[in-house]
């Protein structure tokens, strides 16, 4: 089945909030060679004017991949998962992760064109917090191969 | 607030440098951490079964590796206003030929640039170049910050 073009437009919410632990962070610091104290320690976060310990720049991708899971894995987008390549990715912050957020996520999928026998998607999850305030938006491509490669 | 002069910062500048080892240790990490548990970030059979050379980084471990020094640099991570990456090419990530999965058998080299600088405003764009051996493996990589 050929990716499903008609699904421009469409949006998938994960089905509960992501709850951001210092655990969660910690581990995705130490994976990604983010050794700064703020990561760590609520005391080297506080007194640069956060809540609780900073999650890494990147960290966000967690909770943007889970939401972007139910597009991908929905039968009816047409997307065969083994011939998905990560084609772009672009975080734009309102303001960083700290543990303790409490953060909804939706995906919308802004553009799905055909590219020769390739697909080329493009999805933007727009993360939130509980008092619905942007945090962050998680913009990402992604190209599906089609059956000529 | 980031520790950084934007009075000083000149376009052009190397501001961070940095050579980054990659192992099967840490893809697997990634891929604990990140939950991408996608098989052709440990799974040679796989990998090489759906026509990559062999098992690949994950872009997004190399996107957060790159980032991590240049925010060490800024000093605070909420100076981060925008990162943006392309994924040129993949980052092959062989099994160390003996002992630990930790042995490095890959790198990242990453250098950052100023890009664009306006030190009223106290913001600046970083432009980094990302090479595994000579090849780029990611293009049109951007950081906005503002102080």
């Amino acid at each position: 089945m050929p990716v499903n073009t008609e699904k421009q437009g469409a949006s998938y919410s994960l089905p509960r909030p992501y709850e951001v632990s210092r655990e969660a962070i910690a581990e995705f610091a130490l994976a990604t060679g983010a050794e700064a104290d703020y990561h760590f320690d609520a005391e080297a976060a506080t007194s640069l004017g956060y809540r609780d310990v900073v999650a890494p720049t990147t960290f966000a991708v967690i909770i943007a991949q889970k939401s972007e899971a139910a597009y991908i894995s929905d039968p009816d987008s047409g997307i065969d998962f083994s011939k998905v390549v990560h084609g772009s990715e672009q975080f734009s912050f309102t303001r960083p992760i700290v543990a303790g957020d409490s953060l909804e996520a939706t995906t919308h999928v802004d553009g799905v064109r055909a590219a020769g026998s390739n697909a080329m998607i493009t999805t933007r999850t727009e993360i939130t917090d509980v008092a619905a305030q942007p945090v962050v938006t998680v913009t990402s491509t992604i190209v599906v191969r089609g059956d000529g490669e | 607030m980031s520790t950084i002069d934007f009075s000083q910062l000149t376009i052009g500048d190397t501001v961070v440098e940095a050579e980054i080892p990659l192992s099967r240790a840490s893809l697997v990490d990634y891929a604990a951490a990140s939950g991408d548990h996608n098989p052709i970030h440990w799974s040679e059979r796989f990998a090489t079964e759906v026509g990559l050379e062999g098992v690949i980084a994950h872009g997004m471990l190399s996107m957060a590796v790159v980032i991590a020094p240049i925010v060490e640099w800024l000093g605070d991570p909420g100076s981060v206003v925008d990162y943006r990456t392309r994924f040129s090419a993949p980052v092959l990530v062989p099994d160390a030929e003996s002992g630990t999965p930790a042995t490095p058998t890959a790198s990242l080299a990453l250098s950052a640039t100023v890009g664009a600088v306006d030190a009223a405003l106290g913001t600046a764009r970083i432009d980094v170049t990302v090479k595994s051996g000579e090849t780029d493996v990611l293009s049109r990589t951007q950081v906005r910050v503002s102080r």
